[in-house]
């Protein structure tokens, strides 16, 4: 069985989002990028139910700019065995992301897709939805855990991360997993492993040539800074907090 | 055309976020409120959505099917009514961002995730990079398919309203995938995200049995205790306790940060409280940029002695 997993390259999680002065956007010129931490989950959930014996080949997916085969070189460094890059420089949004997703799907037809359940620049949590919704393939979103069901092993118990605590599905492969934070810890690359990793095969693939239709109806009109909070207070004790607390923002 | 909202419900209760979904439909002022309620025996509820002030229709899907509202199988009922409607709206929550993209994705058209105010009907700010900027989007397609985060709109009255109640035909189901079960929190406190008071408490707890200090005084303030995800990978409470970007977005009248360093993921599920109190030991701690009240004291000293001043 295949295995593949998606990864984006996103503003790195420790550095603050700056706007960008003309409201287009976040600034992202020269600032550290990395691989969205819900994806480097799902490569390891990927490498550690390959080395289970559940799977034979882990395939990293990225959909971007030429930059982002650095990302999917940081998935084939923690041991993914090839990667695949649908190269474009225009930003795109969810929908065409899943079309994308299909078409790769279409080719290499997986047993499994696990992606993060959102990427935390645009925090959508759609593509892995729609992605199921278009390939017909089954979904589990928000895994905390996922175990092969029964000796057929053709199907997965997965629990999942919902509001009010933790549910279980059984779901047939193939299916579409997303990722939550508790799910694992990804290991970290190795140096002979980064080094093995520029050796890897990795395929270039023009958004043009893969014949999907990436145009969006919805665009971005502006982006702003939200509102800041005022400068609040200092208080000495308890005493004096829960008195403000009681008369003067009048809350408890 | 008019607008749909999904709503959710959990034993025989709607769940609260429907009335700001509801009052998001109201802002939106696209046509009549439909409000589909899926799942089995759901009298009581459809009457309660009835109700709801500003609803002018409830559909109903009463069937077993529904019962554990499987994305699979909500996502298909809902596109087989989908037709007549230019807006369809679900929570910003679990059962609703697992359904939102599959609805948008079979009707092709963008999903529009988590909108905190609406400009226009065709034009909604959303929050992205954890909040830390708002886009502002516009949508030129058919059917503005979207989630609402609760906690941006004031809930409407529950009540006034008197909706008339249709049954709706169940759709196609998909047997590939069953509910085995679920390990939910005891719920005798009040929804971390619809609580008035949130009490949180992070690493600065040390473990899960000091958790029972920020109990006491939740029970004292009618709360819902919170924790930052230091707390929760660090096993002191479960994940649902979780408040951040990657948790839950909270926005009570006050939260109380016991412990808590104030990361920028935590800051993003709630700085649009309305009054936050930081207490933390170490004064350089970020929470206190945007608190209200801080207090610079260790946590140990402080929560018994907030706890004997509730009672005074």
């Amino acid at each position: 069985m295949k295995i593949i997993v998606g990864v984006k390259r996103v503003l790195d999680y420790n550095v603050k989002a700056r706007v960008k002065a003309d409201k287009s956007g976040i600034e992202l010129a020269n600032v550290k990028m990395s691989m969205n931490p819900f994806d480097e989950i799902a490569v390891e959930e990927a490498l550690r139910i390959k080395e289970a014996g559940h799977a034979d080949e882990v395939i990293v997916v990225s959909i971007g700019s030429l930059q982002s085969q650095e990302t999917i070189r940081t998935g084939l460094a923690m041991g993914a065995d090839r990667g695949i890059l649908i190269q474009t420089d225009e930003l795109i949004q969810p929908l065409a992301i899943a079309k994308l997703f299909k078409h790769v799907i279409e080719k290499e037809s997986p047993g499994l897709v696990i992606l993060g359940k959102q990427a935390i620049d645009g925090d959508n949590n759609q593509t892995g939805q729609m992605l199921s919704a278009l390939t017909g393939m089954t979904q589990a979103t928000f895994a905390s855990k996922i175990e092969f069901d029964g000796d057929a092993g053709d199907a997965l118990n997965v629990t999942r991360e919902v509001d009010a605590g933790l549910e279980s599905i059984r779901v047939a492969l193939p299916c579409i997993v997303t990722t939550d934070l508790r799910l694992n810890e990804p290991r970290y690359a190795k140096l002979p492993n980064i080094m093995k990793a520029k050796k890897k095969p990795l395929e270039i693939v023009p958004v043009a040539d893969t014949g999907v239709d990436i145009a969006s109806k919805l665009s971005v009109v502006e982006v702003n800074e939200p509102p800041g909070r005022e400068a609040g207070i200092m208080v000495d004790s308890i005493a004096q907090l829960v008195d403000k607390l009681r008369n003067e923002a009048k809350v408890i | 055309m008019n607008t749909l909202i999904v709503a959710e419900h959990e034993d025989c209760e709607l769940r609260p976020a429907t009335l700001s979904v509801v009052a998001a439909a109201r802002a939106i002022e696209a046509g009549e409120i439909h409000l589909l309620i899926a799942g089995q025996d759901l009298a009581a509820v459809g009457d309660s959505a009835a109700a709801i002030d500003g609803v002018d229709k409830v559909l109903v899907a009463d069937d077993a099917a529904y019962a554990h509202s499987l994305a699979a199988d909500l996502s298909a009922l809902v596109v087989s009514l989908a037709e007549g409607y230019s807006h369809i709206l679900f929570a910003e929550t679990a059962g609703g961002k697992s359904v939102m993209p599959r609805v948008a994705a079979l009707l092709d058209v963008a999903g529009i995730s988590g909108i905190s105010r609406v400009v226009a009907p065709d034009t909604f700010v959303r929050p992205i990079y954890a909040g830390n900027a708002l886009a502002t989007v516009k949508s030129e397609d058919a059917v503005k398919v979207l989630t609402v985060r609760p906690t941006s709109f004031d809930p409407v009255a529950a009540t006034g309203g008197s909706a008339a109640i249709e049954p709706v035909a169940t759709a196609e189901t998909d047997e590939r995938v069953s509910f085995i079960g679920q390990a939910l929190s005891d719920s005798d406190r009040p929804e971390l995200t619809s609580a008035d008071i949130v009490v949180s408490g992070g690493r600065g707890m040390q473990n899960g049995e000091n958790f029972s200090m920020l109990d006491e005084i939740a029970v004292k303030l009618n709360a819902a205790v919170g924790a930052s995800r230091a707390a929760v990978d660090a096993g002191f409470v479960p994940n649902e306790y979780q408040v951040g970007q990657t948790g839950k977005v909270v926005a009570p009248n006050l939260y109380l940060a016991v412990g808590i360093s104030g990361a920028i993921q935590h800051l993003a599920g709630m700085k649009d409280s309305k009054v936050i109190v930081a207490i933390n030991k170490d004064e350089e701690a970020p929470i206190f940029q945007v608190a209200d009240y801080g207090l610079v004291a260790d946590l140990f000293e402080a929560l018994p002695e907030l706890s004997a001043a509730l009672d005074g």
